[in-house]
């Protein structure tokens, strides 16, 4: 039974806070996300303010947005294939809303706490391929489709150097479930040391380095922003979508990039826990229920510190060339996550 | 009329995904659009994984959605988007042969009741599905299995060689 300050919930309530919060842990994010770092950050580091008239600081804009997105025609191109244009949006958006589900974000605060975790969350991650292909080929578009075969041959050349960087952290955590592996690095310790637990930044740096570039990739942010390179193919896939369609593939794009940095929170920088030694606790049930408060707003913490990274160098670099990108992909970054997953398996076995 | 004892959340759960894929299945041959036979195929598929969770075997679940939807099936159609798919019918996309593949088909669902019922005949799952761990998996895989397991990464290793040996150029 779980217990949310010392009070009893029934099943059917757990389930219906589960599913309020799935919603809330994928729209809060991107609503955040889209008005401090899109809108803010860049504006700032390109000298200028932003928005500044809806709400104190331009913080309404973002619901002037929606409603401008909202009001406008849902048009579909007459050529397109109207059934799978309209699906394509609801696929993105679908793929991260399975996403947020493994994602735990306290001792009890989790969605689904599956067994599978890491694997699952890989898994589905690649479905937004299937709806970014449906989307570029049913515009009946030739930008749009260059843009969709783009998307898909950076997103599985991505995901193999992603799946990899990951292997790293199952070896040495000795488990997929995402709650475990929170669990494994806050209780763990550091040569006798346990003040700081062992986060795997430290031990699997390598590691961290070629994930934070691969959800670069995954998520089409510059310096990998080839699929929707404006200059040359107009807005790639999203080309010919307009109205809440196009806000469907927006919202998709920046809770997705919610989502995926809180997966790189729990596997790299202890996810929702503080170091276990420091209230004595030992493991997942010894941990104190008021951790399921304090707990989202630690990996929401997290979060936006790799969110602001991510941007930090979509916002300041320039675009890859598309074979450059592929070679980078296949030349560098899986070979370093191979060697990365070996001299992890040895040190494993030796110590 | 069916027995009460069958009517059980995984069996009504059972049917419902097997109906969606037989009539997605259905949908894979006889549409008149490449993608969309493609698209149709993702449902069967995602449908078999749905089976496998029922059947409490979730890493085989998770194993199917990440190699047959995210990857075989964008290949498929990151490869026929790049050669040939127009939007709209199509009408010349039948094998004149195609009704060769009917007695195929029957043969091999024929092969494999007879091997599902004399292997298993009247046993039952029992009520209450174990998750098997993925450290079981892999116990299996490396300890039981690890010929199989070798001979197939050599079956693959030949086949990226192969993949290698005829994009080459030179």
């Amino acid at each position: 039974m779980m217990q949310v300050l010392a009070l009893e919930v029934p099943y059917w309530g757990q389930s219906l806070l589960r599913v309020l919060g799935g919603i809330v842990a994928v729209l809060l994010p991107a609503g955040t996300i889209v008005y401090v770092f899109l809108f803010k950050m860049m504006s700032f580091m390109q000298s200028r303010l932003g928005p500044m008239e809806a709400g104190p600081y331009g913080s309404l804009q973002l619901v002037a947005e929606v409603g401008k997105w909202l009001q406008k025609e849902d048009i579909v191109p007459e050529r397109a294939d109207p059934r799978i244009f309209k699906m394509a949006p609801i696929v993105v958006l679908a793929s991260t809303f399975l996403l947020v589900a493994v994602v735990p974000f306290g001792p009890d605060a989790w969605f689904t706490n599956f067994e599978a975790g890491v694997f699952y969350a890989l898994a589905v991650s690649s479905l937004s391929v299937l709806g970014i292909l449906m989307a570029g080929w049913a515009s009946a578009n030739k930008y749009s489709l260059l843009g969709g075969l783009r998307a898909a041959g950076q997103l599985i050349a991505y995901e193999l150097p992603m799946v990899l960087a990951v292997i790293g952290v199952i070896i040495q955590a000795e488990t997929m479930n995402l709650q475990q592996i929170v669990v494994a690095q806050n209780a763990g310790e550091i040569f006798g040391f346990s003040g700081l637990g062992n986060p795997y930044l430290i031990t699997q740096l390598v590691g961290f380095v070629i994930f934070m570039i691969a959800i670069q990739a995954e998520l089409t942010q510059a310096p990998f922003d080839m699929p929707i390179a404006e200059s040359e193919l107009v807005s790639g896939y999203m080309t010919e979508y307009s109205g809440f369609r196009f806000l469907m593939f927006f919202i998709g794009e920046f809770a997705t990039a919610g989502v995926f940095a809180l997966i790189t929170s729990v596997l790299f920088l202890g996810g929702w826990g503080v170091p276990f030694a420091w209230f004595g606790w030992t493991d997942v049930d010894s941990v104190s229920n008021w951790m399921n408060i304090v707990g989202p707003i630690i990996m929401f913490t997290k979060m936006m510190l790799i969110v602001f990274i991510i941007m930090w160098v979509r916002f300041s670099s320039p675009r890859f060339r598309e074979d450059q990108l592929q070679r980078f992909a296949w030349k560098v970054l899986i070979p370093v996550s191979l060697g990365n997953i070996a001299i992890t398996s040895i040190f494993k076995v030796v110590m | 009329m069916i027995a009460i004892e069958l009517l059980v959340a995984q069996n009504i759960g059972f049917a419902v995904i097997a109906l969606v894929m037989i009539v997605a299945a259905l949908r894979v041959v006889t549409t008149h659009n490449v993608v969309h036979a493609a698209l149709w195929l993702v449902v069967v598929l995602s449908g078999a994984a749905a089976q496998y969770v029922l059947l409490a075997a979730e890493f085989v679940a998770v194993t199917q959605v990440l190699v047959y939807i995210g990857a075989v099936m964008v290949l498929f159609l990151f490869g026929t988007m790049l050669t040939r798919a127009r939007i709209g019918t199509e009408r010349d996309l039948n094998n004149p042969y195609w009704r060769l593949g009917i007695p195929v088909a029957g043969l091999l669902f024929a092969a494999m009741a007879i091997a599902i019922g004399s292997s298993f005949g009247d046993e039952q799952l029992p009520s209450d599905p174990r998750v098997i761990g993925i450290p079981e998996i892999s116990d299996q895989i490396f300890g039981a299995y690890l010929l199989p397991f070798w001979a197939l990464s050599f079956v693959l290793l030949a086949a990226i060689i192969g993949a290698i040996v005829l994009a080459r150029k030179d």
